[in-house]
C-alpha cells in the first residue's frame, strides 16, 4: 500500500530495536539507583544521607539532556577516558530517572504504617530482614505507580539520544528524511505511532504487575 | 583542566541566552494552562463524541517525545500544511501542547477533590452550568493545584535545553557553539548545569515552601 509508506518501516525498525534496548538498559539501572539513593536517603548515617541528597537535588534540579552532552563530551575530556556514545545514554538517563525514582522510593517506604516496624522488631528481626521481608514488599506496591509514570518518561527520554548521534529511531527518521524529503509527514507519523506502541506496552506491564503485587490483598 | 580565564570569556554569553530560555517556559507555560483546562473540561464531557477524541489525543501527545512533537512543528507543518513558525515560537508552541496535557490532569485531580456537597449545594441554589462552574467549582479547585502548578513551570525551563535541536539559541546550544570554538565542553557544559541547579533549587523550594503555607491553611480551616 502506498499511503502507508510501510517501506518506511523496516529502517525505523532497526532504530527502534535500539530505543527498546536503550530503555530496558536504562530502566533496570535507573531501578538499582533509585532503591540505593532512596534507601540511603532515609539512613541515620549522615555520611549516606548527604551525598545521596546531593546526588537526587543535582540531577533533578538540571536537565537531562544537558547530563547527556556533560557525560558525553565534557566526562571524556575531565577523566581523559573514551565513553561510547550507548554508555553515555544509559549513564545519563539512568542517573537521571534513578534521582527521579528515589523519591518514589522514599515516599514509599515511609507511607509503610510505623506499627510494621515495630512489629518486626518485636519479632527480633535484623534491621536488613525487616527491610527485606516486611517493609520492602509492602512498598514495592505503592511504588509501581510511580515507576510506571517514570518510565514513559525515560521512554520519551530516549529520543534525545538522537543529539549524541546515537543511532535510535528517531536518529533513523532523520536520516530518512534527509533521502526523501517528500515523506517527511509519512516518516513522523510512523515514529509517533512506535513510541506510542512502546508506551502502551510499558503501561500494560506496570498494569500487569501492580495486580500480581495486589493478588491476596484487599 | 579547568581555565577560570575561559569561563570569565563565555559567562557573559551563557548569561545572556538565560532570558530565551526562561521567556520560552514562560510563554509555553501560559499556553499549557490556557489549553489545559480545556481538556480537563472536555475529557469530563458525558457526551462521548467529544471526550474519548480529546482523551486519545491528550494520551498520544503524553506518551510521545516533545523532541519528536518539535521536528513535527518545524518539518511537517511548513511541508503539508504551509505554516512557517520561528523556531522559538515552534519551541514555545511544542513545549505548550505537550505540557498541557500534564496540566489538564492536574486541572482535573483539582475538580475531583472538590466536594460533592459544593455541586449539591449549586444544584439547590439553582445555579446554571456556567454559574457552578465559574462561581463554585473552579475557585476551589485551581488554588490547590497552585503549587504543582508551579513545579511544571520548574519542569518546563529544564526541558528548553531540548528546543536547542530546532535551533533555539537557549543555553545549551550557546554552551555548544561555545564548546566547539575552542574545544573545551567541560566549562562550557558544567556552567549550563550550575546556572539550571542554581535557577530551578530556589524555585522549587519556594513552591515546596508555598505548598507548606497552603496545607497548614487548609488545617486550620477544617479544624474550625
Amino acid at each position: 500500500m502506498d499511503g502507508l509508506h510501510l517501506e518506511l518501516l523496516p529502517p525505523l525498525l532497526k532504530g527502534f530495536k535500539t530505543t527498546l534496548m536503550l530503555t530496558a538498559l536504562s530502566i533496570v539501572a535507573a531501578l538499582v539507583f533509585a532503591m540505593l539513593a532512596g534507601l540511603a536517603r532515609m539512613s541515620l548515617r549522615v555520611w549516606f544521607r548527604w551525598p545521596a541528597a546531593a546526588y537526587v537535588e543535582v540531577f533533578r534540579g538540571t536537565s537531562l539532556l544537558v547530563q547527556l552532552f556533560w557525560i558525553y563530551f565534557a566526562l571524556p575530556m575531565l577523566l581523559d577516558i573514551q565513553l561510547s556514545a550507548m554508555t553515555a545514554a544509559v549513564l545519563a538517563l539512568s542517573l537521571n530517572y534513578g534521582a527521579y525514582g528515589s523519591e518514589v522510593v522514599r515516599s514509599s517506604i515511609a507511607a509503610v504504617p510505623k506499627g510494621q516496624t515495630e512489629a518486626a522488631i518485636a519479632l527480633n528481626m535484623t534491621p536488613s530482614q525487616r527491610l527485606r521481608s516486611i517493609i520492602l514488599p509492602q512498598a514495592w506496591r505503592m511504588m509501581l505507580p510511580g515507576f510506571g509514570n517514570l518510565q514513559i518518561e525515560l521512554l520519551k527520554g530516549t529520543s534525545l539520544v538522537y543529539l549524541i548521534t546515537l543511532a535510535d529511531v528517531t536518529y533513523q527518521a532523520m536520516m530518512l528524511r534527509t533521502y526523501d524529503l517528500s515523506s517527511t509527514a509519512a516518516i513522523f507519523v510512523w515514529l509517533l505511532v512506535l513510541y506510542f506502541a512502546a508506551a502502551s506496552v510499558l503501561t500494560w506491564l506496570v498494569r500487569f504487575a501492580e495486580r500480581r503485587a495486589a493478588a491476596g490483598r484487599s | 583542566m579547568w581555565k577560570w580565564e575561559y569561563v570569565e570569556k563565555i559567562m557573559p554569553k551563557l548569561l545572556e541566552a538565560i532570558p530565551v530560555a526562561v521567556g520560552a517556559a514562560l510563554a509555553g507555560f501560559t499556553l499549557a494552562v490556557l489549553l489545559g483546562l480545556p481538556i480537563a473540561l472536555a475529557r469530563r464531557s458525558r457526551n462521548r463524541w467529544l471526550s474519548a477524541p480529546v482523551a486519545a489525543a491528550a494520551e498520544f501527545v503524553r506518551s510521545t517525545p516533545l523532541l519528536v512533537q518539535l521536528f513535527v512543528l518545524v518539518f511537517v507543518l511548513p511541508q503539508s500544511f504551509g505554516i512557517r513558525l520561528s523556531p522559538f515560537w515552534a519551541g514555545v508552541l511544542g513545549l505548550g501542547i505537550h505540557y498541557s496535557t500534564y496540566l489538564s490532569e492536574v486541572y482535573r485531580s483539582g475538580i475531583e477533590a472538590v466536594p460533592k456537597g459544593q455541586w449539591e449545594a449549586a444544584i439547590a441554589l439553582n445555579f446554571g452550568k456556567w454559574r457552578t462552574w465559574r462561581r463554585i467549582v473552579l475557585p476551589q479547585s485551581v488554588p490547590p493545584t497552585l503549587p504543582v502548578m508551579g513545579n511544571y513551570l520548574i519542569t518546563m525551563f529544564k526541558e528548553t535545553p531540548t528546543l536547542s535541536a530546532i535551533t533555539v539559541v537557549e543555553l545549551l546550544m550557546t554552551a555548544k557553539i561555545a564548546g566547539s570554538a575552542s574545544f573545551r565542553y567541560v566549562e562550557a557544559f558544567t556552567l549550563v548545569g550550575l546556572i539550571f541547579l542554581l535557577l530551578s533549587y530556589p524555585s522549587a523550594l519556594l513552591v515546596r515552601l508555598l505548598e507548606q503555607r497552603m496545607q497548614r491553611r487548609e488545617g486550620r480551616v477544617t479544624s474550625r
